[in-house]
C-alpha cells in the first residue's frame, strides 16, 4: 500500500456525488430512489461507513421544525435575524418545510428521537427565540443506519477515491470530476450529466492552539476541497468572510455543548461562574461576547454544570463522552475534571468555512443548484446558513431529487481531454521532486499565517500581509513540494485546498467593509454594521482572467417579514443587570 | 531541501497479542477516517503509521477483538 502507480481509469454515471458523509448519502439514496434504473456513484475520500462529520454519531438534530413546535416561518425568521439579514429565505423556508419528512424517514432507518411521556417529540429550547433542538437517544447508530440503506439501494460507492477538480464542457455545464485513489495515487475519470458536492466545511483552515494539525473542530478529512473545486470550476461563493468560529473546550477543540447542556440548566459562565450571555446558540454575535469575555479580565470562560445535581450532571457528562467525540471522557479524565464538580475550560476555535454552524458556502438556491449547470451543493459547504445535519440531510435530498430529474434531460456534456491531462500533471508535479519541501510543512505554515492574519479581529493591514505572505507559499507548494507516497499526495492536494481557501477568505473579508455577524466580521477599520451598502450578499468566484474577485448580489425580498424592532434580536446577547 | 526523520508519539495503540490482522483483519484500517493505521509489514498486526489523528475512535469502536485504544494525541491531552 502508498506507493504511487501510474493509472487512469474511466466511468460514466448520471449522477456523481462527492463526499459520503451525511448530505452525500442521502442525496445519493433521493436520486436513486426516485429513478432505480439510473447509475449513481457515491465517491469518498475516507470510507462511507465512518467518514465526516458524524462519523461515531450526534447528540441531537440542531435545528428539527416540527409540527406543533414551531412552525417553517418563525424557523425562517430566526435564521434571518442570526444571520444578521443576509438570507435568500427561499432556500431556508424550503428546509423548514422538508425536514420534518426527512425526521421521519431517518426513524424509518432506525434512528430515534426523543419523546416525552406523552409520545410527543421533546423539543428543547435552545436557540435566542424558538424551539428546535431535540435529542437523539440512539444517536451513534447514524451512520451505520444510513450505510444499510445505501448497500439496500445498491448505490455505487467507491470508497478512498478523493476528488481534485470538476470537469466543465465547453458550454460552461458540469461534465464530471477527476478523482485520485488515495492509496495508489491512480487516477479516476468520471463522466457525469450531474454532480453533487458535499465534502463538507473547510475545516483545516486555521490552526487549533494547541497547534496539532488534526486536532480540529472538524473532522480534518475536510480539508476544503469542496471550495476550491467550485471556485476552480467557476461557481460563486457566498459570504465566505462569515467565518466559522465556535465555542470549544479548550485543547480537546470539540464541542462543549451547550445544546445538550443548555436544557438541563448549564451555561457558557466567566471565572467567577456567572453568566454572561443570554443564550447558548452559536452565533457571530454571541462569539463577539465570548471574545470579550475571553479579553476581560473576567475570563477565561467555562462550561458551567458544577451547580446542577449531582446526577443530572453525570447524566450530561454520560451523553457528552458516548456519542460525538467519545474520546473526551479520555480526555477530561487524564486531567481529573469531572462535571459535577469543576468548571471545564473552553475557549474559541481556529477558523473555518461552514455554513453548517455559518453561513459561508458554495452558492446555492432552494433546489441546492449552484451557479454552474448541472452542478448542486449540499451540507456545510453550501450556502443556506446554519443548516446542521438535518439541514445536510434535507437538503441533501432536495439536491438528489432535482439531480436525478436533470440528468434525465441531457447527455453527456463534451468536454476537453486536456483538461484531465492538465490535472493529472499538477496532481503528480510534487512525486517528480527528488527533495524539496513536505505537504505537511506547507500546511503548518499556511495555518499559522491564517491565524496570525486572518482570525478576527480583522485588520485591513495584516490582512494585505497575509495575502503577500500566501503567495510566497504558493511559489512553493506549486515548484517545491515534494511527497514520497500516495498517502502523501493526499495531503498535498489537501494543503492546496487549504491555501485556495485562505485566499479566499482574505479576499472576501477585505471586499465587505463593515462588520457583521459579530465576531465572525468584524473588521476593526470599518466597526460597524453598514446596512445601506452592504446589506447583501458578497459573491466571490474566478474572474476570467484567472484572478480572484467578489461581486456583490442582493438579498432577495424576504418571504417573511422581519420587523424592525426584531431585527436586532441576536445582538441583544450581554446579561446586563442582575436579574 | 533534502529531508529528515523527525520522531513523533502516536496516540493510538494496537494490543498485538489481541490483533488478528495476520488473519485478514483490516477492520480499523478500512473505516479510519483521516487513513492513518496499516498493517506492519514485518509484525502482521495493525499499527499507527501517519501521526494525523482525529481521536474520532471508529478504529476502537469497531475492531472486533478490542485490540485497539485511542489516546490523546500528545499536544493537545
Ligand atoms: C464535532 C461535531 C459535532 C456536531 N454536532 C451536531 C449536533 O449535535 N447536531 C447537529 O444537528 N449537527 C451537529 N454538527 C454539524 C453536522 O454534523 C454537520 O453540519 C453535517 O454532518 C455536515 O454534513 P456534510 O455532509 O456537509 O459533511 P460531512 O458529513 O462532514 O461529510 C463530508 C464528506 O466529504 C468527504 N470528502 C471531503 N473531501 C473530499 C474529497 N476531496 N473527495 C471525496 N470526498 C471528500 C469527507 O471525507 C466526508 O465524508 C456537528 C459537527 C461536528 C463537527
Ligand atoms: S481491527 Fe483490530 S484485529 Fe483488526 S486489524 Fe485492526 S487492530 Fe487488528
Ligand atoms: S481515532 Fe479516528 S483518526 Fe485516529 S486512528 Fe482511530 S479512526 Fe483514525
Amino acid at each position: 500500500m502508498d506507493e504511487i502507480k501510474a493509472g487512469l481509469s474511466e466511468i460514466d454515471c448520471d449522477v456523481l456525488v462527492i463526499g459520503g458523509g451525511t448530505a452525500g448519502p442521502m442525496a445519493a439514496y433521493k436520486a436513486k430512489m426516485k429513478n432505480p434504473d439510473a447509475k449513481v456513484v457515491l465517491l469518498e475520500k475516507a470510507n462511507v461507513k465512518r467518514s465526516g462529520a458524524i462519523s461515531m454519531g450526534m447528540d441531537g438534530l440542531n435545528n428539527a421544525v416540527i409540527p406543533g413546535h414551531s412552525t417553517p416561518e418563525q424557523y425562517t425568521k430566526e435564521i434571518t435575524i442570526a444571520n444578521d439579514g443576509i438570507v435568500d429565505q427561499a432556500a431556508v423556508l424550503k428546509y423548514a418545510q422538508n425536514c420534518f419528512e426527512i425526521i421521519q424517514e431517518l426513524d424509518k432507518f432506525g434512528i430515534r428521537f426523543q419523546k416525552d411521556e406523552n409520545g410527543d417529540y421533546d423539543v428543547k429550547k435552545v436557540h435566542h427565540m424558538g424551539t428546535y433542538v431535540l435529542p437523539m437517544p440512539n444517536g451513534e447508530t447514524v451512520k451505520k443506519a444510513l450505510y444499510r440503506q445505501l448497500r439496500r439501494a445498491r448505490i455505487l460507492i467507491s470508497n478512498r477515491f478523493m476528488a481534485t477538480r470538476l470537469i466543465t464542457g465547453k458550454s460552461g455545464r458540469i461534465a464530471g470530476a477527476v478523482a485520485v485513489n488515495t492509496r495508489s495515487g491512480e487516477f479516476l475519470v468520471v463522466r457525469a450529466k450531474t454532480v453533487i458536492m458535499s465534502m463538507g466545511a473547510a475545516g483545516r483552515l486555521g490552526l487549533p492552539t494547541s497547534g496539532y494539525l488534526f486536532g480540529t473542530y472538524e473532522n480534518p478529512a475536510n480539508s476544503g476541497e469542496g471550495y476550491a473545486m467550485a471556485y476552480h470550476a467557476g461557481a460563486k461563493l457566498a459570504n465566505l468572510e462569515c467565518f466559522q468560529i465556535n465555542p470549544l473546550i479548550k485543547d480537546y477543540n470539540g464541542p462543549a455543548c451547550a445544546y445538550v447542556a443548555g436544557p438541563f440548566g448549564g451555561y457558557t459562565a466567566n471565572a467567577k461562574g456567572e453568566r454572561f450571555i443570554e443564550c447558548d446558540y452559536w452565533s457571530g454575535q454571541m462569539m463577539q461576547e465570548f471574545y470579550k469575555e475571553l479579553q476581560s479580565g473576567n475570563g477565561p470562560v467555562f462550561l458551567r454544570l458544577n451547580h446542577l445535581h449531582k446526577e443530572t450532571a453525570e447524566h450530561i457528562e454520560q451523553i457528552l463522552h458516548t456519542v460525538e467525540r467519545p474520546s473526551r471522557g479520555r480526555f477530561h479524565e487524564a486531567r481529573g475534571t469531572h462535571y459535577a464538580e469543576t468548571m471545564i475550560e473552553m475557549h474559541i476555535s481556529e477558523i473555518g468555512f461552514c455554513s453548517g454552524h455559518s453561513a459561508s458556502g458554495v452558492f446555492v438556491d432552494e433546489f441546492a443548484r449552484t451557479t454552474v449547470p448541472g452542478l448542486y451543493a449540499a451540507g456545510d459547504m453550501a450556502s443556506v446558513p446554519h443548516n446542521y445535519m438535518l439541514g445536510a440531510f434535507t437538503n441533501g435530498a432536495i439536491a438528489g431529487e432535482h439531480a436525478i430529474d436533470f440528468a434525465a434531460e441531457v447527455d453527456f456534456e463534451e468536454f476537453d481531454r486536456t483538461d484531465v491531462a492538465r490535472e493529472q500533471e499538477r496532481v503528480l508535479a510534487p512525486t517528480r521532486r527528488e527533495d524539496g519541501i513536505p505537504p505537511n510543512q506547507i500546511e503548518y505554515k499556511v495555518r499559522r499565517l491564517v491565524n496570525d492574519y486572518l482570525q478576527p479581529p480583522k485588520v485591513t493591514r495584516k490582512y494585505e500581509l497575509a495575502q503577500a505572505r500566501f503567495a510566497e507559499v504558493r511559489e512553493d507548494l506549486e515548484n517545491a513540494m515534494v511527497v514520497r507516497d500516495s498517502h502523501e499526495l493526499m495531503r498535498a492536494m489537501e494543503v492546496a485546498s487549504i491555501l485556495d481557501c485562505a485566499d479566499m477568505a482574505a479576499c472576501a473579508s477585505l471586499y465587505r467593509t463593515e462588520s457583521r455577524w459579530g465576531l465572525y466580521h468584524w473588521r476593526t477599520d470599518f466597526p460597524e454594521r453598514n446596512d445601506a451598502d452592504w446589506k447583501c450578499h458578497v459573491l466571490l468566484s474566478k474572474q476570467a482572467d484567472g484572478s480572484m474577485g467578489c461581486e456583490k448580489r442582493a438579498v432577495q425580498p424576504y418571504i417573511v417579514p422581519i420587523s424592525d424592532d426584531e431585527k436586532d434580536a441576536y445582538y441583544k446577547q450581554r446579561i446586563t443587570a442582575e436579574a | 531541501m533534502p529531508l529528515a526523520n523527525t520522531s513523533t508519539a502516536v496516540p493510538v495503540v494496537v494490543d498485538e497479542g489481541k490483533c488478528i490482522a495476520d488473519k485478514g483483519c483490516t477492520v480499523c484500517v478500512d473505516v479510519c477516517p483521516l487513513d492513518v493505521l496499516r498493517i506492519s509489514e514485518l509484525t502482521g498486526k495493525a499499527y499507527m503509521k501517519f501521526d494525523e489523528c482525529w481521536y474520532c475512535m471508529p478504529c476502537e469502536a469497531d475492531c472486533p477483538t478490542g485490540a485497539v485504544t485511542v489516546n490523546i494525541p500528545y499536544l493537545l491531552k
